[in-house]
């Protein structure tokens, strides 16, 4: 992907959005103050258009901002949005969270995002100071570091195994689509590690997993689908789930998050981006997606009129889960 | 008491005279981030990190932290009467703790430990058992600001000795009454030593200078009021998650809730990091929230940090720029612009 080249056309259409007032704000990201993280960033005006960036360094899910902002402050946004944000803008209008007509939507092919953690492991205890693209290979700099890397060794996991890299609904392309959809990595593997542990096996497995969490809702909070006023983890009329740092809490919390996702979650991977402690909790949702796809036959967001299976009964439902 | 020297090849004994009665803790590399371990054994210690994951201020603050326990039963003789806690069994060292680190603990103090009315034995306990040997910074990393705060790499605020590391010898500076009687046995440092101590510390500074650095001047100068309308807010929340990342990463931040836990007939009094970043931080029980917006949240922190703190501890900034929230934050929002946004 020429980044640059689709960076220039993003602010392009923006400004051109912005000046025309066909929106009032355009949603995408500008250069962050550290390596390898992008920050969302809101253009209100041509001039902060000019601000706006396309990278692999792009790890936010933007679709997760719409739903933030107090409803009635911006009536129409652009949105600077690939494959796996525009399934969520989907799963957000089915879920009546947004309209249709309240987006203009910014088509991008995702080039598959870097995992700055992954790059950070090869140089363990250094470093990094600036992390450039150059074709298909990142620089790496910084004090005794001059290093180069191929892209494709270093990309989120979820971005291995992507099924939709183009956007689903989209108002005007960036650039041209990508060929292909699918990045081709087999999501079952993410998945089928579960299966083949007993039940103590897994436990450990899950606590292995979680044990590092200390309950600062990044995940939560960077997700497009949690928008409950009030999350389950925070009600305290019962107060079902603990704050504190017993596990069973923290198991409780993820536990719960993974199954609300069920048959919503496009594995975006912008929960495990968000984790400053670099838990995998795709580990989670890359089962429940699988049991969802094996199920009822669903993978969320790729159809606006599709009728996601947790939203509605229907009477032939598999129950064959049910003892 | 004059500066000291230390080999790096006696450390073992350093550390062994240490161990007699305090646990020995040291940044670690697991996984690709440093933290805070038990150390094993001297070959363990690293001198170039740069610095652990999160701040260590779970020694003294630990997130979860029973205070007091009660039998829940009001039909026992010992029921619903709150029992405290032990205090901690063992005396402990931080080592190779970063002057930031050490200078935040210190400011911390002031907060827990303010007068008789508000005097946290839990944290007192903890801080008074605990020795904290510092590691200068010779080689600051971009993130890092604490030169713009109060702070510095070779500080010695909040520490008891602080090394600096000369290469195959560390320069050992007393900076606490405490620190004297560990440094006691070593020999003096010589006019080369402190000279080279000196020139790191330059270095370092100079390289700190070439960071994006950080202004507080005109805060300090401005009515809170001229700070907290100030139209910049309306920018800054946007991108925030109101997650608690900032928060917990931080070496300075403080707040905690707590709360009574039961379970059939035990029943306990725990307190739990919390974050102003969320919103039941402040929801008052009646349903009011003074801070119901993402905006008023998220100005709170970085009023509390840089203004009402200093206003309220003499001076002393409520933020020591280690950098962690910097590197961590998911929508990288950088707090080095938020306050120079402030200092305009």
């Amino acid at each position: 992907m020429d980044f640059e080249a689709v960076t220039q056309k993003i602010r392009e259409i923006a400004k051109r959005l912005l000046s025309e007032g066909q929106v009032d704000a355009v949603l995408g990201y500008r250069e962050g103050t550290v390596p390898m993280r992008e920050r969302p960033f809101f253009a209100y005006t041509p001039e902060e258009a000019e601000q706006l960036v396309w990278t692999p360094f792009c790890c936010n899910n933007l679709a997760n901002f719409l739903i933030r902002k107090p409803k009635g402050e911006i009536g129409k946004w652009g949105i600077v949005a690939q494959g796996c944000v525009t399934r969520n803008l989907v799963g957000l209008i089915q879920e009546n969270q947004l309209k249709r007509e309240e987006l203009f939507i910014i088509g991008v092919p995702s080039p598959g995002m870097v995992d700055r953690r992954k790059v950070l492991d090869k140089f363990p205890g250094k470093t990094i100071s600036q992390v450039l693209v150059e074709g298909e290979e990142l620089v790496i700099k910084g004090p005794g570091l001059d290093e180069r890397l191929d892209m494709k060794t270093v990309k989120r996991d979820n971005c291995y195994t992507c099924i939709q890299r183009n956007p689903v609904i989209v108002d005007e392309m960036a650039c041209d689509k990508a060929e292909n959809d699918s990045m081709g990595g087999d999501i079952d593997k993410m998945a089928a590690p579960w299966e083949s542990l007993d039940p103590d096996q897994r436990w450990q497995a899950f606590y292995d997993n979680f044990k590092d969490c200390i309950r600062c809702y990044a995940c939560r909070d960077a997700c497009p689908l949690c928008y409950c006023h009030v999350c389950f983890v925070d009600e305290s009329q019962p107060q079902w789930c603990g704050k504190t740092q017993d596990f069973a809490d923290v198991a409780t919390f993820h536990l719960l998050r993974a199954f609300h996702c069920a048959g919503r979650c496009t594995d975006c991977g912008a929960c495990e981006s968000a984790c400053p402690v670099g838990i995998k909790m795709r580990r989670l949702t890359s089962k429940i997606e699988k049991d969802i796809r094996q199920m009822y036959g669903y993978r969320p967001g790729l159809e606006i009129e599709a009728t996601p299976p947790m939203s509605v009964y229907k009477p032939n439902d598999p129950e064959d889960f049910i003892k | 008491m004059a500066d000291k020297i230390l080999a790096k090849d006696k450390l073992p004994e350093f550390l062994a005279q240490l161990e007699k009665e305090h646990r020995v803790y040291a940044p670690q590399l697991q996984g690709d981030d440093y933290r805070w371990a038990p150390l094993e054994q001297a070959g363990d210690v690293v001198w170039d990190f740069s610095n652990t994951r999160l701040s260590p201020k779970e020694f003294f603050f630990p997130q979860t932290e029973c205070m007091m326990r009660f039998v829940n039963d009001p039909a026992d003789p010992e029921g619903m009467i709150m029992k405290p806690e032990e205090p901690l069994d063992e005396k402990r060292v931080l080592m190779n703790i970063r002057p930031c680190d050490a200078k935040a603990f210190g400011v911390l103090d002031l907060i827990f430990c303010q007068d008789d009315y508000t005097d946290d034995p839990y944290w007192r306990d903890k801080r008074e058992k605990t020795l904290l040997v510092a590691l200068a910074c010779n080689d600051p990393c971009p993130q890092c600001f604490c030169t713009s705060v109060g702070c510095g790499p070779h500080s010695e605020a909040g520490s008891d000795l602080l090394l600096v590391d000369l290469g195959d010898k560390l320069l050992v500076k007393v900076t606490s009454e405490r620190g004297a009687a560990f440094a006691e046995g070593l020999e003096e440092a010589g006019e080369d030593d402190q000279k080279k101590a000196a020139e790191l510390k330059k270095a370092a500074e100079d390289k700190l200078a070439q960071n994006l650095t950080v202004g507080t001047d005109k805060i300090a100068q401005k009515e809170v009021l001229e700070l907290f309308d100030d139209p910049m807010w309306d920018r800054v929340w946007e991108s925030c998650l109101n997650c608690g990342t900032c928060t917990f990463c931080c070496p300075t931040c403080h707040c905690f809730d707590i709360q009574d836990e039961t379970q059939g007939k035990e029943g306990r009094r725990v307190r739990n990091w919390d974050w102003c970043m969320h919103w039941l931080f402040t929801r008052h029980g009646s349903g009011h929230n003074p801070r119901g917006t993402s905006k008023e949240r998220v100005r709170q922190r970085f009023m509390h940090k840089f203004k009402y703190i200093p206003l309220k501890r003499g001076g002393e900034i409520g933020c020591v720029g280690c950098g962690r929230c910097v590197v961590l934050c998911p929508v990288n929002i950088d707090v080095r612009e938020v306050v120079n946004q402030m200092n305009a």
